[in-house]
Protein backbone atom coordinates (compact mmCIF):
# COMPACT_ATOMS: atom_id res chain seq x y z
CA UNK A 1 0.00 0.00 0.00
CA UNK A 2 1.22 3.51 -0.67
CA UNK A 3 0.00 7.01 0.42
CA UNK A 4 -1.35 9.27 -1.88
CA UNK A 5 -2.65 13.05 -1.66
CA UNK A 6 -4.42 14.99 -4.29
CA UNK A 7 -6.69 17.02 -5.53
CA UNK A 8 -10.10 15.64 -7.29
CA UNK A 9 -12.35 18.46 -8.62
CA UNK A 10 -10.94 20.98 -5.92
CA UNK A 11 -10.65 18.91 -2.47
CA UNK A 12 -7.50 17.24 -1.35
CA UNK A 13 -8.09 13.55 -1.04
CA UNK A 14 -5.74 11.18 0.74
CA UNK A 15 -5.83 7.29 0.59
CA UNK A 16 -4.12 4.12 1.00
CA UNK A 17 -4.01 2.43 -2.38
CA UNK A 18 -2.39 -0.80 -4.18
CA UNK A 19 0.30 0.48 -6.83
CA UNK A 20 -1.89 -1.69 -9.40
CA UNK A 21 -4.78 0.53 -9.02
CA UNK A 22 -5.62 2.66 -11.93
CA UNK A 23 -6.49 5.90 -11.42
CA UNK A 24 -10.07 4.76 -12.81
CA UNK A 25 -10.73 2.37 -10.11
CA UNK A 26 -9.82 4.61 -7.87
CA UNK A 27 -12.16 7.51 -8.86
CA UNK A 28 -14.93 4.97 -8.95
CA UNK A 29 -14.62 2.54 -6.58
CA UNK A 30 -13.19 4.61 -3.96
CA UNK A 31 -14.09 8.20 -4.37
CA UNK A 32 -18.01 6.87 -5.64
CA UNK A 33 -17.01 8.90 -8.71
CA UNK A 34 -18.78 6.81 -11.55
CA UNK A 35 -19.07 9.67 -14.20
CA UNK A 36 -16.02 7.80 -15.29
CA UNK A 37 -16.56 5.00 -17.18
CA UNK A 38 -14.35 2.35 -18.30
CA UNK A 39 -15.27 0.11 -21.47
CA UNK A 40 -11.95 -0.89 -23.19
CA UNK A 41 -9.14 -0.56 -20.14
CA UNK A 42 -6.57 -0.39 -22.60
CA UNK A 43 -6.76 3.35 -24.07
CA UNK A 44 -8.69 2.60 -26.75
CA UNK A 45 -12.46 3.82 -26.47
CA UNK A 46 -11.74 7.06 -24.49
CA UNK A 47 -14.57 6.79 -22.16
CA UNK A 48 -12.11 6.75 -19.06
CA UNK A 49 -11.21 10.17 -19.81
CA UNK A 50 -10.67 12.86 -17.16
CA UNK A 51 -8.45 15.97 -16.98
CA UNK A 52 -5.22 15.46 -15.12
CA UNK A 53 -3.65 18.96 -14.19
CA UNK A 54 -5.48 20.33 -16.45
CA UNK A 55 -5.39 17.67 -19.96
CA UNK A 56 -7.17 15.09 -20.97
CA UNK A 57 -6.04 11.78 -20.27
CA UNK A 58 -7.09 8.11 -20.02
CA UNK A 59 -7.43 7.10 -16.24
CA UNK A 60 -7.42 3.47 -17.13
CA UNK A 61 -3.76 4.11 -18.57
CA UNK A 62 -3.35 5.82 -15.44
CA UNK A 63 -2.24 4.65 -12.11
CA UNK A 64 -3.64 5.73 -8.51
CA UNK A 65 -0.33 6.07 -7.39
CA UNK A 66 1.11 8.17 -10.01
CA UNK A 67 -1.43 10.79 -9.41
CA UNK A 68 -0.06 11.48 -5.98
CA UNK A 69 0.23 15.63 -6.08
CA UNK A 70 -1.49 16.46 -8.75
CA UNK A 71 -4.84 17.61 -10.16
CA UNK A 72 -7.79 15.83 -11.08
CA UNK A 73 -10.79 16.92 -12.93
CA UNK A 74 -13.65 14.53 -13.76
CA UNK A 75 -16.97 15.09 -15.21
CA UNK A 76 -19.04 16.00 -11.98
CA UNK A 77 -16.44 18.37 -11.51
CA UNK A 78 -16.54 21.67 -13.76
CA UNK A 79 -19.36 23.24 -11.53
CA UNK A 80 -18.23 27.07 -12.65
CA UNK A 81 -16.81 26.12 -15.91
CA UNK A 82 -18.44 28.24 -18.58
CA UNK A 83 -17.45 25.84 -21.42
CA UNK A 84 -18.83 22.77 -19.83
CA UNK A 85 -22.29 24.67 -19.17
CA UNK A 86 -22.13 25.53 -23.01
CA UNK A 87 -21.78 21.59 -23.84
CA UNK A 88 -24.19 20.43 -21.47
CA UNK A 89 -26.79 22.77 -22.51
CA UNK A 90 -25.89 22.21 -26.32
CA UNK A 91 -25.54 18.41 -25.97
CA UNK A 92 -28.83 18.40 -25.22
CA UNK A 93 -30.03 20.89 -27.50
CA UNK A 94 -28.76 18.72 -30.29
CA UNK A 95 -29.46 15.13 -28.59
CA UNK A 96 -25.93 14.51 -28.52
CA UNK A 97 -26.23 11.16 -26.67
CA UNK A 98 -27.85 8.00 -26.98
CA UNK A 99 -27.21 5.53 -24.25
CA UNK A 100 -25.15 7.96 -22.81
CA UNK A 101 -21.89 5.63 -22.26
CA UNK A 102 -19.43 7.40 -23.91
CA UNK A 103 -20.70 11.06 -23.30
CA UNK A 104 -18.99 12.01 -19.66
CA UNK A 105 -15.37 11.34 -21.80
CA UNK A 106 -16.94 13.38 -25.06
CA UNK A 107 -17.65 16.41 -22.77
CA UNK A 108 -14.01 16.43 -21.39
CA UNK A 109 -12.63 16.28 -24.53
CA UNK A 110 -14.79 18.45 -26.22
CA UNK A 111 -14.27 20.96 -23.49
CA UNK A 112 -10.22 20.88 -24.34
CA UNK A 113 -10.95 20.86 -28.10
CA UNK A 114 -12.53 24.41 -27.47
CA UNK A 115 -10.66 25.16 -24.84
CA UNK A 116 -7.18 25.02 -27.03
CA UNK A 117 -9.31 26.72 -30.28
CA UNK A 118 -9.76 22.93 -31.98
CA UNK A 119 -13.45 23.10 -32.13
CA UNK A 120 -13.46 25.40 -34.88
CA UNK A 121 -14.11 23.71 -38.24
CA UNK A 122 -16.13 20.05 -38.48
CA UNK A 123 -12.72 18.55 -39.68
CA UNK A 124 -10.99 20.02 -36.40
CA UNK A 125 -13.52 18.23 -34.58
CA UNK A 126 -14.03 15.18 -36.00
CA UNK A 127 -10.16 14.43 -35.92
CA UNK A 128 -10.05 15.53 -31.93
CA UNK A 129 -12.91 13.10 -31.17
CA UNK A 130 -10.86 10.22 -32.49
CA UNK A 131 -10.03 8.64 -29.77
CA UNK A 132 -13.59 8.63 -28.01
CA UNK A 133 -15.63 6.07 -29.65
CA UNK A 134 -19.58 6.22 -29.68
CA UNK A 135 -20.89 2.51 -30.01
CA UNK A 136 -24.06 4.21 -31.03
CA UNK A 137 -22.48 5.87 -33.59
CA UNK A 138 -23.97 8.91 -32.72
CA UNK A 139 -21.40 11.27 -33.47
CA UNK A 140 -23.32 13.46 -36.36
CA UNK A 141 -25.04 15.31 -33.24
CA UNK A 142 -21.75 14.94 -30.72
CA UNK A 143 -20.15 16.85 -33.79
CA UNK A 144 -22.76 19.44 -34.09
CA UNK A 145 -23.16 20.41 -30.26
CA UNK A 146 -19.71 20.67 -29.95
CA UNK A 147 -19.35 23.10 -33.03
CA UNK A 148 -22.63 25.05 -31.52
CA UNK A 149 -20.93 24.86 -28.07
CA UNK A 150 -17.74 26.49 -29.97
CA UNK A 151 -19.59 29.06 -31.77
CA UNK A 152 -20.83 30.31 -28.32
CA UNK A 153 -18.00 30.32 -26.41
CA UNK A 154 -16.46 32.06 -29.05
CA UNK A 155 -19.17 35.28 -29.40
CA UNK A 156 -18.62 35.37 -25.49
CA UNK A 157 -15.31 36.02 -25.60
CA UNK A 158 -15.53 38.77 -28.46
CA UNK A 159 -18.08 40.48 -26.36
CA UNK A 160 -16.02 40.38 -23.54
CA UNK A 161 -17.82 38.44 -21.34
CA UNK B 1 -8.80 -6.05 -17.09
CA UNK B 2 -7.11 -4.62 -14.26
CA UNK B 3 -2.99 -4.62 -14.35
CA UNK B 4 -1.89 -7.61 -11.92
CA UNK B 5 -0.15 -6.44 -8.49
CA UNK B 6 3.25 -5.10 -8.79
CA UNK B 7 5.39 -2.58 -6.66
CA UNK B 8 6.05 0.98 -7.37
CA UNK B 9 8.58 3.05 -6.83
CA UNK B 10 9.45 7.37 -8.14
CA UNK B 11 13.25 7.62 -7.46
CA UNK B 12 13.66 11.44 -7.08
CA UNK B 13 17.01 11.23 -9.82
CA UNK B 14 17.90 9.28 -13.04
CA UNK B 15 20.86 7.92 -10.89
CA UNK B 16 18.31 6.94 -8.49
CA UNK B 17 16.61 5.14 -10.90
CA UNK B 18 18.89 3.60 -12.83
CA UNK B 19 20.44 2.23 -9.71
CA UNK B 20 16.74 0.56 -8.82
CA UNK B 21 16.80 -0.56 -11.97
CA UNK B 22 20.46 -2.39 -11.77
CA UNK B 23 19.53 -3.86 -7.94
CA UNK B 24 16.10 -4.79 -8.43
CA UNK B 25 15.74 -8.31 -7.74
CA UNK B 26 12.41 -8.94 -9.43
CA UNK B 27 11.47 -8.00 -13.07
CA UNK B 28 11.30 -3.94 -13.24
CA UNK B 29 10.26 -1.89 -15.84
CA UNK B 30 10.73 1.74 -16.36
CA UNK B 31 7.63 3.16 -17.03
CA UNK B 32 7.91 6.94 -18.52
CA UNK B 33 4.18 7.67 -20.21
CA UNK B 34 3.15 4.24 -19.24
CA UNK B 35 1.06 4.54 -22.13
CA UNK B 36 1.84 1.12 -24.33
CA UNK B 37 3.45 -0.09 -20.52
CA UNK B 38 -0.64 0.58 -18.86
CA UNK B 39 -2.03 -1.04 -21.11
CA UNK B 40 0.23 -3.84 -22.02
CA UNK B 41 -0.40 -4.56 -18.03
CA UNK B 42 -4.09 -4.51 -18.05
CA UNK B 43 -4.03 -6.62 -20.55
CA UNK B 44 -1.69 -8.92 -18.69
CA UNK B 45 0.69 -8.93 -21.82
CA UNK B 46 3.48 -7.76 -19.45
CA UNK B 47 3.37 -8.68 -15.44
CA UNK B 48 6.80 -6.62 -14.15
CA UNK B 49 7.10 -7.12 -10.71
CA UNK B 50 8.43 -3.58 -9.85
CA UNK B 51 7.83 -0.36 -11.43
CA UNK B 52 10.02 2.18 -11.84
CA UNK B 53 8.44 5.94 -12.67
CA UNK B 54 10.39 8.43 -14.51
CA UNK B 55 7.98 10.49 -16.08
CA UNK B 56 8.32 13.67 -13.53
CA UNK B 57 12.24 13.09 -13.55
CA UNK B 58 13.07 17.14 -14.35
CA UNK B 59 16.48 15.87 -16.18
CA UNK B 60 14.05 14.00 -18.44
CA UNK B 61 11.90 16.64 -18.92
CA UNK B 62 14.50 19.49 -20.07
CA UNK B 63 15.06 20.54 -23.45
CA UNK B 64 18.28 22.55 -24.69
CA UNK B 65 18.60 24.23 -27.73
CA UNK B 66 21.94 24.90 -28.92
CA UNK B 67 23.63 26.35 -32.15
CA UNK B 68 23.34 23.11 -34.42
CA UNK B 69 21.21 21.00 -32.45
CA UNK B 70 17.75 19.96 -29.93
CA UNK B 71 18.45 17.49 -27.37
CA UNK B 72 15.74 16.40 -25.66
CA UNK B 73 15.00 15.06 -22.45
CA UNK B 74 13.36 11.08 -22.85
CA UNK B 75 10.48 12.11 -20.95
CA UNK B 76 9.24 14.87 -23.08
CA UNK B 77 5.24 14.78 -24.39
CA UNK B 78 4.41 13.84 -27.68
CA UNK B 79 1.64 16.70 -26.90
CA UNK B 80 4.75 19.34 -26.02
CA UNK B 81 6.57 18.79 -29.26
CA UNK B 82 2.86 19.00 -31.33
CA UNK B 83 1.95 22.29 -29.60
CA UNK B 84 5.77 23.76 -30.15
CA UNK B 85 6.45 24.31 -26.31
CA UNK B 86 9.44 22.63 -27.03
CA UNK B 87 11.94 23.66 -29.48
CA UNK B 88 11.91 22.43 -33.24
CA UNK B 89 14.87 21.09 -34.80
CA UNK B 90 12.92 19.76 -37.81
CA UNK B 91 11.53 22.59 -39.38
CA UNK B 92 8.09 21.43 -38.23
CA UNK B 93 8.14 17.54 -39.09
CA UNK B 94 7.96 16.71 -35.57
CA UNK B 95 5.20 18.76 -34.48
CA UNK B 96 3.85 17.92 -37.48
CA UNK B 97 4.37 14.06 -36.72
CA UNK B 98 3.38 13.79 -32.64
CA UNK B 99 -0.09 15.80 -34.04
CA UNK B 100 -0.74 12.50 -35.97
CA UNK B 101 0.30 10.54 -33.28
CA UNK B 102 -2.43 7.90 -31.30
CA UNK B 103 -4.83 10.56 -29.34
CA UNK B 104 -5.05 13.73 -27.64
CA UNK B 105 -5.40 12.34 -24.54
CA UNK B 106 -2.61 9.73 -24.88
CA UNK B 107 0.12 12.31 -26.40
CA UNK B 108 -0.64 14.36 -23.32
CA UNK B 109 1.32 11.24 -20.82
CA UNK B 110 3.05 9.39 -23.89
CA UNK B 111 6.37 10.46 -24.47
CA UNK B 112 9.42 10.29 -26.79
CA UNK B 113 11.71 8.28 -24.82
CA UNK B 114 8.94 6.10 -24.05
CA UNK B 115 8.16 4.90 -27.54
CA UNK B 116 11.42 5.06 -28.97
CA UNK B 117 11.96 2.35 -25.36
CA UNK B 118 9.44 0.23 -26.50
CA UNK B 119 10.26 -0.04 -30.22
CA UNK B 120 6.74 -0.93 -31.60
CA UNK B 121 6.95 -1.15 -35.34
CA UNK B 122 4.02 0.91 -36.41
CA UNK B 123 5.06 4.01 -33.88
CA UNK B 124 6.43 6.83 -35.08
CA UNK B 125 9.20 8.22 -33.13
CA UNK B 126 11.64 5.26 -34.05
CA UNK B 127 11.38 6.01 -37.74
CA UNK B 128 11.53 9.55 -38.40
CA UNK B 129 14.06 9.69 -35.80
CA UNK B 130 15.78 7.38 -37.60
CA UNK B 131 15.34 9.57 -40.62
CA UNK B 132 16.22 12.67 -38.72
CA UNK B 133 19.74 11.01 -37.99
CA UNK B 134 18.50 11.28 -34.23
CA UNK B 135 21.46 9.95 -31.88
CA UNK B 136 20.39 8.56 -28.30
CA UNK B 137 22.52 8.89 -24.92
CA UNK B 138 21.69 5.88 -22.25
CA UNK B 139 22.47 5.70 -18.74
CA UNK B 140 23.80 2.85 -17.24
CA UNK B 141 25.27 1.41 -13.89
CA UNK B 142 28.71 1.92 -16.04
CA UNK B 143 28.10 5.33 -17.34
CA UNK B 144 26.73 7.27 -20.75
CA UNK B 145 27.01 5.61 -24.14
CA UNK B 146 25.36 7.61 -27.06
CA UNK B 147 24.08 5.29 -30.03
CA UNK B 148 22.36 6.86 -33.18
CA UNK B 149 18.51 6.25 -33.68
CA UNK B 150 19.18 4.61 -36.26
CA UNK B 151 20.83 1.58 -34.96
CA UNK B 152 18.85 1.62 -32.03
CA UNK B 153 15.90 -0.40 -32.73
CA UNK B 154 17.12 -4.00 -34.19
CA UNK B 155 13.29 -5.93 -34.31
CA UNK B 156 9.99 -6.28 -33.60
CA UNK B 157 9.79 -4.54 -29.97
CA UNK B 158 13.73 -4.76 -29.39
CA UNK B 159 16.39 -2.52 -29.03
CA UNK B 160 19.93 -2.39 -28.23
CA UNK B 161 19.09 -0.71 -24.91
CA UNK B 162 20.46 -3.19 -22.01
CA UNK B 163 18.19 -4.28 -18.92
CA UNK B 164 20.05 -1.68 -16.92
CA UNK B 165 20.15 1.42 -19.02
CA UNK B 166 17.50 4.12 -19.63
CA UNK B 167 17.11 6.53 -22.80
CA UNK B 168 17.98 9.67 -21.05
CA UNK B 169 18.03 12.05 -23.88
CA UNK B 170 17.71 12.42 -27.91
CA UNK B 171 19.82 15.06 -29.91
CA UNK B 172 18.08 16.03 -33.41
CA UNK B 173 20.21 17.54 -35.38
CA UNK B 174 19.10 21.24 -36.46
CA UNK B 175 18.02 20.96 -40.28
CA UNK B 176 19.03 23.74 -42.81
CA UNK B 177 16.97 26.34 -44.08
CA UNK B 178 17.34 23.76 -47.65
CA UNK B 179 15.95 20.72 -45.80
CA UNK B 180 12.44 19.64 -47.25
CA UNK B 181 10.31 16.61 -45.45
CA UNK B 182 7.75 14.49 -46.79
CA UNK B 183 5.27 12.56 -43.86
CA UNK B 184 2.96 10.11 -44.70
CA UNK B 185 1.28 7.79 -42.44
CA UNK B 186 -1.48 5.66 -43.52
CA UNK B 187 -3.82 4.39 -41.23
CA UNK B 188 -7.96 3.89 -41.21
CA UNK B 189 -8.70 5.89 -38.90
CA UNK B 190 -6.65 9.43 -37.58
CA UNK B 191 -4.45 8.15 -34.77
CA UNK B 192 -4.55 4.46 -35.20
CA UNK B 193 -1.26 2.77 -35.86
CA UNK B 194 0.33 2.79 -39.06
CA UNK B 195 -0.30 0.15 -41.60
CA UNK B 196 2.24 2.34 -43.55
CA UNK B 197 4.46 5.18 -42.67
CA UNK B 198 6.87 7.21 -44.78
CA UNK B 199 9.26 9.47 -43.87
CA UNK B 200 11.60 11.66 -46.27
CA UNK B 201 14.01 14.48 -45.02
CA UNK B 202 16.24 15.62 -47.81
CA UNK B 203 18.49 18.69 -46.41
CA UNK B 204 20.87 19.94 -49.45
CA UNK B 205 22.43 22.54 -47.01
CA UNK B 206 23.93 19.48 -44.96
CA UNK B 207 24.10 17.38 -47.24
CA UNK B 208 22.18 14.42 -46.47
CA UNK B 209 19.04 12.70 -47.59
CA UNK B 210 16.75 10.05 -45.83
CA UNK B 211 14.10 7.99 -47.03
CA UNK B 212 12.92 5.45 -43.71
CA UNK B 213 9.70 3.47 -43.70
CA UNK B 214 7.92 2.30 -40.55
CA UNK B 215 5.16 -0.69 -39.92
CA UNK B 216 7.83 -2.73 -42.21
CA UNK B 217 7.36 -5.84 -39.94
CA UNK B 218 10.43 -4.82 -38.27
CA UNK B 219 12.68 -2.11 -37.23
CA UNK B 220 12.59 1.16 -39.17
CA UNK B 221 13.46 0.55 -42.84
CA UNK B 222 15.91 2.67 -44.79
CA UNK B 223 15.39 3.11 -48.56
CA UNK B 224 18.97 3.33 -50.10
CA UNK B 225 18.49 3.79 -53.53
CA UNK B 226 15.60 6.21 -53.52
CA UNK B 227 17.07 8.44 -50.58
CA UNK B 228 20.03 8.58 -53.28
CA UNK B 229 17.92 9.42 -56.50
CA UNK B 230 16.27 12.29 -53.71
CA UNK B 231 19.25 13.39 -53.11
CA UNK B 232 20.65 14.02 -56.60
CA UNK B 233 17.16 15.63 -57.17
CA UNK B 234 15.67 13.14 -59.79
CA UNK B 235 11.78 13.89 -60.18
CA UNK B 236 11.27 11.21 -62.88
CA UNK B 237 8.51 8.58 -61.68
CA UNK B 238 9.65 5.95 -62.96
CA UNK B 239 12.93 6.27 -61.70
CA UNK B 240 11.87 6.50 -57.90
CA UNK B 241 8.88 3.41 -58.05
CA UNK B 242 11.91 1.33 -59.46
CA UNK B 243 14.31 2.22 -56.82
CA UNK B 244 11.53 2.21 -53.96
CA UNK B 245 10.65 -1.25 -55.68
CA UNK B 246 14.60 -2.50 -55.61
CA UNK B 247 14.86 -1.03 -51.99
CA UNK B 248 11.86 -3.11 -50.99
CA UNK B 249 13.13 -6.41 -52.76
CA UNK B 250 16.31 -6.38 -50.86
CA UNK B 251 14.47 -6.84 -47.83
CA UNK B 252 13.17 -10.34 -48.23
CA UNK B 253 13.73 -11.37 -44.31
CA UNK B 254 10.40 -8.95 -43.85
CA UNK B 255 8.73 -11.22 -45.84
CA UNK B 256 5.97 -8.35 -47.13
CA UNK B 257 2.80 -9.76 -48.47
CA UNK B 258 1.75 -8.00 -51.82
CA UNK B 259 -0.51 -5.72 -49.58
CA UNK B 260 2.22 -4.70 -47.94
CA UNK B 261 4.43 -4.07 -50.56
CA UNK B 262 2.11 -2.00 -52.28
CA UNK B 263 1.13 0.41 -49.17
CA UNK B 264 4.79 0.92 -48.25
CA UNK B 265 5.86 1.44 -51.97
CA UNK B 266 3.03 3.90 -51.96
CA UNK B 267 3.61 5.68 -48.92
CA UNK B 268 6.95 6.56 -50.36
CA UNK B 269 6.24 7.39 -53.39
CA UNK B 270 3.98 9.96 -51.75
CA UNK B 271 6.46 11.47 -49.39
CA UNK B 272 8.63 11.45 -51.85
CA UNK B 273 6.63 13.45 -54.01
CA UNK B 274 6.05 16.26 -50.90
CA UNK B 275 9.69 16.33 -51.55
CA UNK B 276 9.86 16.89 -54.61
CA UNK B 277 6.94 19.10 -54.96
Amino acid sequence: MTTIRFRINGNVVADEVPPRLSLADFLRERRNLTGTHLGCEHGVCGACTVLVDGEPARSCLMLAVACDDRTVETIEGFADDAVMAALRRNFHQHHALQCGFCTPAMLITACDLIRRGRAGSERNIREGLAGNICRCTGYTNIVTAIAEAGKEIASEVRHGQ
Amino acid sequence: MKAPAVDYVRPRSLTQAVGLLAHASVEARVMAGGQSLMAMMNLRLATPGLLIDIARLPELMSVTDDADAVTFGACVTHAAIEDDRVPDPSRGLMPRVAATLAYRAIRNRGTIGGSLALADPAAEWPAVLAALDAELTLLGPSGRRSLKCAEFATGIFETRLAADEIIETVRVAKLSATARWGYLKLCRKSGEFATALAIVVADPGRGCSRVVIGAANGAPMALVDTAELVAAGRRDPEALRSAVAADLDRAAERHFDDFQRNVHAAAAMRAVQQVLA
